[in-house]
């Protein structure tokens, strides 16, 4: 059994398919990356999902089950950070936590145990006894996370958990994540940051204008656009490049070539240097990023 | 789900009721409305007190009760709240309860105020059964304003207004029962509100329009009547609100 699994689901605003005929499964203890351009649909099916609004038509299980006939039960396995949620702001921080643990069912003292626990490791619990509205968004997104955690859940709906976050606060939660992973807990994970997703899941899926487009591996991704590369050289003096025979794309001070034979484009560029004395600064072969497939994929266009 | 309950109320009482404006206002706006109507008009301590009262749990019970949810659709609130094992039955009960303990803690200010006047209240236990009653039967009116699926406040405020006043003014607080004409009394008949005041005229002033166990069983059946009517309504617009 997978720990979630999607079948057709379907849902519309007033004629506009949010989410249309989806279908794909994440496997258990695997960290799924769910990617796709603004008003691609992924928040909405994070939200039929995790029960907070209905399907229109398709079914989807999450660990066994039904999202529709057995919301509760799907909720009790659950562990949500929602795209655009806050904690109440007029409580403590520590107040927003033992609520959460209460509507898990949790007892007073496990919650308590938990709470002091995942606060301290985020670094919030000094603050534990200050109202959540002097907060920081980052400090705001930790406690969120916290929340998210304090259920001990099996499978975690993470909707862009790091979006707006300094490099720091990003990267503890990018380390918490890969940490759940090893305690074997299931994390579908909604992101616009390439580098993110890569790094962090084990397989990806692309959704646009409500369609799902492609499910893989970030590797077996890159290799997706034709098998090219790209040649990446620096110069030391400003030139021509046109005069290559190759397609040369500038990007700042550099210049990028898109190829199939990196071999050949690396020695005329080595040629042309050293004809019109050129020092090379730098040259390095990149395989496709995965923005690059993203891009392709999902034809640059965005769904709005 | 008593635990459950009882972590949503929670949550209400510290988030809107802890409130200084929340609490004043709740007391003096039925006082200002009360003695507006009856400044001049030399009328009994005894007579005035249950109108008072009356009006204080009604006031005090829909108050904040039907902002709570444009107020968290609002804040964003609300999704992180139905992420949980919850269902709207045990959100819209918690809601109701944090409203309740609010109406009728409050609806004591009145009672000491008749009693520090010399008023005395001739049967406390029906006088504290009726508000009992009442402040959870007008909470789940407060709840019943907030079924439509809206992010405005002031919308939701304006909806309760508009039901809110003539409730009172149909009811028996203004005009005693007894001075009505026939279709006064039809008309009364249809707030729950005249049955509050009814059971505390009777527990104050000792006598009642009605039999005791009517006013009661009208109460139970508004009670229940909003108590279902509120969750089915809110069951339908919870997801209109994402
Ligand atoms: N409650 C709603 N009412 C009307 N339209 C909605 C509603 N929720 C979503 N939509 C529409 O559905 C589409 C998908 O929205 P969704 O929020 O799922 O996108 P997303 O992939 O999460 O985008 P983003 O990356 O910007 O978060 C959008 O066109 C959006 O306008
Ligand atoms: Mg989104």
């Amino acid at each position: 059994m997978d720990a979630i699994e999607v079948k057709d689901l379907s849902k519309s605003f007033e004629g506009l398919n949010a989410v249309d005929r989806v279908t794909f499964s994440v496997h258990k203890s695997e960290i799924f990356g769910f990617l796709g351009p603004n008003g691609a649909g992924k928040t909405t099916t994070v939200r039929m999902l995790t029960g907070v609004i209905k399907p229109d038509s398709g079914e989807a299980r999450v660990m066994g089950r039904d999202i529709v006939r057995e919301t509760q039960r799907v909720k009790e396995v659950l562990g949500v950070l929602p795209e655009t949620a806050n904690a109440y702001p007029d409580l403590t921080a520590w107040r927003n936590m033992m609520l959460i643990a209460s509507l898990y069912g949790i007892p007073r003292r496990e919650g308590e145990r938990r709470a002091a626990t995942l606060l301290k490791e985020f670094g919030i619990y000094e603050r534990r006894s200050s109202k959540v509205k002097g907060f920081s968004k980052g400090m705001k997104q930790r406690l969120m996370l916290c929340m998210a955690l304090v259920s001990d859940p099996e499978v975690l709906f993470l909707d862009e958990p790091t979006s707006g976050l300094d490099v720091q606060s990003a990267r503890s939660i990018r380390q918490r994540i890969k940490e759940l992973q090893e305690e074997r807990k299931t994390v579908f994970l909604t992101s616009h940051n390439m580098q993110e997703v890569g790094e962090l899941c084990d397989r990806v899926g692309i959704i646009n204008k409500g369609k799902m487009v492609t499910v893989d591996s970030p590797e077996n991704l890159r290799t997706r656009i034709g098998g090219s590369v790209a040649v990446e050289v620096r110069l030391d003096k400003a030139v021509d490049m046109s005069r290559l025979e190759f397609n040369a794309e500038r990007v700042g001070g550099t210049y990028r070539i898109y190829t199939t034979e990196p071999h050949d484009v690396i020695r005329s560029i080595v040629g042309f240097a050293t004809l019109n004395g050129l020092k090379i600064l730098s040259l390095n072969v990149q395989s496709p990023s995965l923005e690059d497939v993203f891009v392709k994929l999902t034809g640059g266009s965005n769904g709005q | 789900m008593g635990s459950k309950v009882w972590a949503i109320a929670k949550k209400d009482i510290q988030m809107y009721y802890f409130k200084g404006p929340v609490v004043i206002f709740g007391v003096l706006f039925p006082l200002f409305l009360f003695l507006a109507f009856y400044i001049g008009r030399n009328l009994p301590a005894a007579f005035l007190i249950p109108g008072l009262v009356a009006m204080t749990i009604f006031f005090t019970s829909t108050s904040v009760s039907p902002v709570i949810m444009p107020w968290e659709t609002q804040m964003r609130t609300l999704e992180r709240l139905i992420s949980c094992p919850i269902t709207v039955r045990t959100l819209i009960v918690g809601d109701i309860l944090a409203s309740f303990i609010f109406g009728a803690c409050i609806s004591a200010v009145p009672v000491a105020v008749g009693v520090a006047l010399g008023v005395g209240v001739k049967s406390p236990v029906i006088l504290a059964l009726a508000v009992l009653l009442s402040a959870f039967c007008f909470s789940s009116l407060g709840l019943l304003f907030s079924a439509p699926p809206t992010s405005l406040v002031s919308n939701i405020m304006m909806l309760s207004t508009f039901v809110k006043f003539p409730v009172i003014f149909i009811s028996g607080i203004f005009i005693p029962l007894e001075n009505m004409p026939t279709w006064g009394v039809v008309v009364a008949s249809l707030s729950p509100l005249t049955y509050f005041t009814d059971l505390a005229r009777f527990s104050i002033q000792g006598y009642a329009y009605y039999p005791l166990y009517a006013d009661f069983v009208a109460l139970l059946i508004y009670s229940a009547l909003f108590l279902l009517l509120a969750v089915k309504l809110h069951e339908r617009a919870l997801p209109k609100r994402f």
